[in-house]
């Protein structure tokens, strides 16, 4: 059982993305102590399961937050929730999506449901006002 | 242009196959060359799920990919095909001489590999196992992304040996 002052879920992605995100989150909410970052860099896809595996187990998390659908971390994720169902996975996860979780201090389905759909409502595109591809 | 790519990669299906290669080559089918993988329905269904829909992802063991290579090397759409080790793409090779360059994409550190690059370690079993695919004519080295310069194998035993 996460610690429900400590850490809640875990942020896995390539190189330096999780860290970053994770750091970006802290500003803007203040509650950085939410997440822990976990990076598969120079890790093959046994070491990056068992980097997740460890900051898990290590406070009781059982939320994992990817970057890639199809990168290494997810794949890696997707085999740990394979052997513990209470493991819970949301890919494609973007700024917005973690400060909803954040800010929020439940782990349940419908709240990864929210903090997901909030990162898809923050993607949108500002055209150009130049006129780019006008007629 | 046909299935001209074979990678090792420890990671077989992931972000820079699927989109550093994957875009730019505009890869349409996958052939993942593993015997654990292909006997188990669960991986099989887990690396399906990571493949795009755009691409399709032929899961086969070394015997059934050296079986459907004639066919696999007929297609016109640009193909890849994995391998997770050495041995496996050395096995290959050695039964499917349409393969004539192999690609080092990812082979991280583990105990007993000595590093090369980032993201390339290698044991003395895989250098052997590398000298052994390169002595059939087989062209081999690493490059992880399509922007990287590739590194030939003897370059790349230098590093190791450094």
């Amino acid at each position: 059982m996460a610690d429900a002052s400590g850490p809640r879920a875990v942020v896995a992605g390539h190189a330096g993305f999780a860290s970053g995100i994770v750091s970006a989150v802290g500003k803007i909410a203040g509650r950085p102590e939410v997440f822990i970052a976990v990076s598969n860099e120079g890790l093959d896809l046994g070491g990056v399961e068992q980097a997740i595996r460890g900051a898990l187990d290590a406070h009781g998390a059982r939320v994992i937050f990817t970057d890639l659908p199809a990168g290494s971390c997810t794949m890696a994720a997707r085999r740990l929730a394979r052997l513990d169902p209470s493991i819970a996975i949301v890919t494609g996860v973007t700024v917005t999506t973690l400060l909803d979780f954040a800010l929020g201090d439940g782990v349940s389905e419908p709240d990864l449901q929210r903090a997901a759909a909030r990162g898809r409502e923050s993607i949108t595109v500002v055209p150009a006002s130049g006129g780019h591809g006008a007629a | 242009m046909p299935l001209e790519h074979f990678r090792i990669d420890d990671r077989l299906v992931h972000g820079q196959v699927v989109v550093g290669w994957g875009q730019p080559l505009q890869l349409r089918f996958i052939v993942l060359v593993d015997d654990g993988v292909a006997s188990n329905d669960w991986e099989r269904e887990l690396y399906r799920m990571g493949t795009p829909p755009e691409m399709e992802l032929l899961v086969e063991t070394v015997d059934s990919a050296v079986a459907r290579m004639p066919e696999f090397t007929a297609r016109t759409d640009a193909g890849m095909l994995l391998t997770a080790d050495v041995a496996t793409m050395g096995r290959l090779t050695a039964a499917a001489p349409a393969i004539r360059d192999v690609t080092i994409g990812g082979l991280h550190h583990r105990p007993g590999r000595a590093a090369c690059l980032s993201y390339v370690y290698l044991s003395d079993d895989e250098a052997a196992g590398l000298g052994a695919i390169a002595a059939r004519g087989v062209r081999i080295a690493a490059q992880d992304l399509p922007a990287s310069s590739p590194m030939p194998l003897d370059d790349l035993l230098r590093e190791r040996g450094a």
